[in-house]
């Protein structure tokens, strides 16, 4: 591991190791870069993963304090964990499923597709697909996502069966065991999938693409990577000439550090990287910085989800296998004629008996809920993913009222659903229980959103500086040196789990910023 | 016989069975806690493997035995299994135990509760018919006590592995090498789906 001295203002500070911040270290270190990455967790492995849902998530997830307010249901069923999101190095990458679709052509420009909705802030992305393609054919190559460049699909488990089942005999067409970043045979060094059924856990047999043991590593390699794990960030700090010049942060044994940095990229998530932004206010950025539109911190989105489970005479043992094990995807195309606009994915899902009981119905008790327990092993299980629309109103700011353990104020999450994400969750749980009950269900259940796993639109991109946060790379309009990687820089949020798309960016901001290093521009 | 003890410590540790067998209480040992429960786990139910002795005792530190079978049956009335004995909802009482030896106002929050399902159902809530205890559960909720007894739950009644054997759930599969080669594709009462949606598994 290289180490950079923390006067060195020639490197570049990555802050998040996750699938921005990991992708964007890589990629730069393989030009030859410099690059201090700072993550606020520490350093887990596949052989330190616990296959435990209780237990893995005190290892991995992001427990610090946040608030909440507004009318979505989380506020009351999960106040204080909005988002399930991860604080450890390889960030939300450990605990996720693998599922790697492209955004479609039309999900690029929203705006232009369907008109001015109101009560939302739609926007169209300074990118079209066409640009973005050969960005994602190398995401999904490094990522070794199946069913692209000639990697065959996952075998489907149990719970796909009874999927593919219902789906068919409602007629549904595109059903399959999906686009996932897991090795369905070796590849690129990491062994296939062993069907361990714990995705969300962290892959022990290391099948599952993590930037943790995949981009880390290899920028590793290369010598140009300073990785300091636990190590948060509670501030960036300008010059007067109003570039970035360095940032402030809080090493393993608490003591503060500061290191300088010719470029600062941040990527921990559509939370934390508004936030920063927010903490680091000044008298020249008295909203923040790269807030001259203000914008941070607004348009939050977290996908319409939900999730529908049924219980049928037979056993399923949906728990065996991969979590994430096909897809319907006939209804993430736009047909206005549903009542909505956007479209959804279907997508199978299991939790064990520890997590059930936390999410299937939060705050449910009594016989009925029983039931459902004791029928575990006869439970099928599918998650809901759709476009949600942006908001304005929907944001994070920081709440002065509760402070974190750096004396900082925590974030507030504030959402309100919109009427278009309601119609379109009622459409989807239709659908998924009618699902299921052309597979012989016994009964269905629609459960409703888990905390935020999918977290977007922060610090979005778009053409204009007066109403964007970045340009089309990420880059910031107010300040040239300072950079968003993460989900925070979609413009909208897409029908498709936005991972991919996220390492595609990662790769393609990484050139934008060897040439602009090179012509000197930053 | 052997007793197992449900103890009281370590309440991130939810283990019956798991537990190192501890000696049998003795009348001494009585009187250190301010309460104490006792159960069996029936001879033959798959739980019985679980534990070293079918005898159960869990002694409290911050709750008296009365409370203790009140919070007891609290937990049953909220999520009522019958293939579920008294020993995984006295994991509930030991955490809850815990949670009240480490915050006096908890505490008082617990007592007052017991006092009040007590009230509800019209005599000792925890002798009370299956009927009268449902409409007392019903008469709190909403209650601070309430929530706190029922949040508790999720984790105590549901994150131990008596529960996970009683509902069929088999907890970690890494040492077992995962279930590639352990039934994950074993559902026969549906068509399996055709090799474009669904390829054969790669095994090596
Ligand atoms: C259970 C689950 C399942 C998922 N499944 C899928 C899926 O199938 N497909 C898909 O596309 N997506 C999925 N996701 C979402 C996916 O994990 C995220 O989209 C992705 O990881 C986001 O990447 P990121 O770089 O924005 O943030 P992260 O991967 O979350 O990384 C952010 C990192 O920044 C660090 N950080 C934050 N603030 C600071 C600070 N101040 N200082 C230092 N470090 C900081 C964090 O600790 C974290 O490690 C899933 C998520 C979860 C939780
Ligand atoms: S099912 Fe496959 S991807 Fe998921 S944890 Fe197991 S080996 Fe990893």
């Amino acid at each position: 591991m290289a180490k950079f001295g923390f006067d060195d203002d020639s490197v570049v500070v990555i802050i998040g190791s996750g699938a921005g911040g990991g992708t964007l270290a890589n990629e730069l270190c393989q030009k030859g870069i410099k690059v201090v990455v700072l993550e606020a967790g520490a350093m887990q492995s596949n052989a330190s993963f616990i296959n435990d849902e209780w237990k893995s998530f005190a290892q991995l997830a992001w427990l610090d304090a946040r608030t909440t307010s507004g009318s979505f249901r989380l506020a009351k069923d999960f106040p204080g964990l909005p988002a399930w999101i991860c604080k450890t190095v390889g960030g939300t990458t450990t605990h996720w499923a693998g599922a790697s679709l492209r955004f479609q052509e039309r999900e690029f420009k929203v705006r232009t597709q369907y008109g001015h909705i109101e009560g939302a802030n739609l926007m169209d992305w300074p990118l079209e697909l066409r640009e973005l393609e050969p960005w994602y054919a190398k995401a999904e190559d490094k990522m070794g996502v199946t069913r692209t460049h000639g990697i065959p699909g996952l075998p489907g488990n149990n719970n796909f069966k009874v999927m593919y089942a219902g789906a068919s005999k409602l007629g549904y067409k595109d059903v399959h065991t999906g686009n996932m970043a897991i090795n369905s045979q070796p590849r690129d060094g990491r062994g296939h999938c062993l069907q361990l059924g714990f995705c969300f856990q962290g892959c022990k047999s290391g099948a599952k693409w993590s930037t943790l043991y995949t981009e880390l590593p290899k920028a590793e390699a290369t010598g140009k990577l300073d990785l300091r794990p636990e190590s948060h960030v509670t501030r960036i700090e300008h010059n007067a000439a109003g570039k970035v010049s360095g940032v402030v942060y809080f090493d393993k044994d608490g003591k503060e550090q500061r290191q300088k940095a010719r470029i600062v990229c941040v990527a921990g998530n559509s939370i934390e990287t508004p936030r920063l932004l927010l903490l680091s206010a000044s008298a020249m950025f008295k909203d923040g910085l790269a807030n001259s539109s203000g914008q941070v911190g607004r348009n939050y989105m977290r996908h319409m989800t939900g999730s529908v489970y049924a219980a049928f005479k037979d056993p399923v043992h949906m728990y065996r296998g991969t979590t994430m094990a096909g897809i319907v995807r006939d209804e993430a195309g736009l047909d206005t004629r549903r009542g909505f606009v956007g479209g959804y994915e279907l997508e199978t899902l299991s939790l064990g008996v520890p997590f059930m009981a936390a999410f299937l119905d939060p705050g449910g008790w009594g016989p009925d809920f029983a039931w459902w327990m004791e029928h575990y092993t006869q439970l099928a299980g599918m998650w809901i993913v759709g476009e949600d629309m942006p908001r304005e109103t929907n944001r994070i700011t920081l709440n002065p009222k509760v402070k974190d353990k750096y004396g900082n104020p925590v974030p507030n999450v504030h959402f309100d659903d919109h009427p278009n994400d309601i119609a379109m969750r009622d459409h989807a749980y239709t659908q998924g229980e009618r699902i299921y009950q052309a597979a012989g269900a016994i009964r269905t259940f629609r459960t409703p959103p888990y905390p935020s796993t999918h977290n977007l639109g922060t610090c979005r991109m778009g053409a204009s500086a007066a109403d964007s946060v970045c340009n089309a790379f990420g880059q910031t309009h107010d300040i040239p040196n300072l950079f968003i990687s993460d989900g925070s820089q979609f413009t909208t949020g897409g029908a498709e789990n936005p991972t991919l798309t996220i390492v595609a960016l990662a790769i393609r901001q990484a050139d934008h910023i060897a040439s602009q290093m090179s012509r000197k521009a930053i | 016989m052997q007793t197992i003890r449900i103890t009281a410590e370590g309440a991130s540790e939810p283990s019956v069975g798991g537990a190192r067998p501890e000696l049998p209480l003795t009348r001494r040992q009585f009187l250190k806690g301010s309460g104490v429960l006792f159960g069996t786990i029936a001879i033959g139910s798959p739980l019985a493997m679980l534990a070293p002795s079918p005898a159960w005792a869990l002694e409290l530190k911050a709750l008296d035995s009365r409370s203790g079978e009140t919070l007891l049956k609290f937990g049953r009335t909220l999520y009522p299994h019958e293939t579920l004995p008294d020993a995984v909802y006295a994991l509930l009482v030991k955490d809850l135990d815990a949670m009240a030896g480490a915050d006096p106002k908890l505490a008082e929050q617990l007592r007052q509760g017991v006092l009040e399902l007590d009230q509800a159902a019209g005599g000792a809530f925890s002798k009370a018919s299956a009927a009268k205890q449902m409409a007392a559960v019903r008469a709190l909720e909403g209650t601070p006590f309430f929530a706190t007894v029922r949040g508790k739950c999720v984790t105590s009644l549901y994150d131990n592995e008596m529960t996970w054997v009683a509902f069929g759930y088999p907890g970690e599969s890494w040492s077992k090498g995962g279930y590639i080669a352990r039934g994950f594709q074993d559902l026969k009462w549906l068509p399996a789906p055709p090799e474009s949606a669904s390829p054969p598994p790669y095994m090596g």
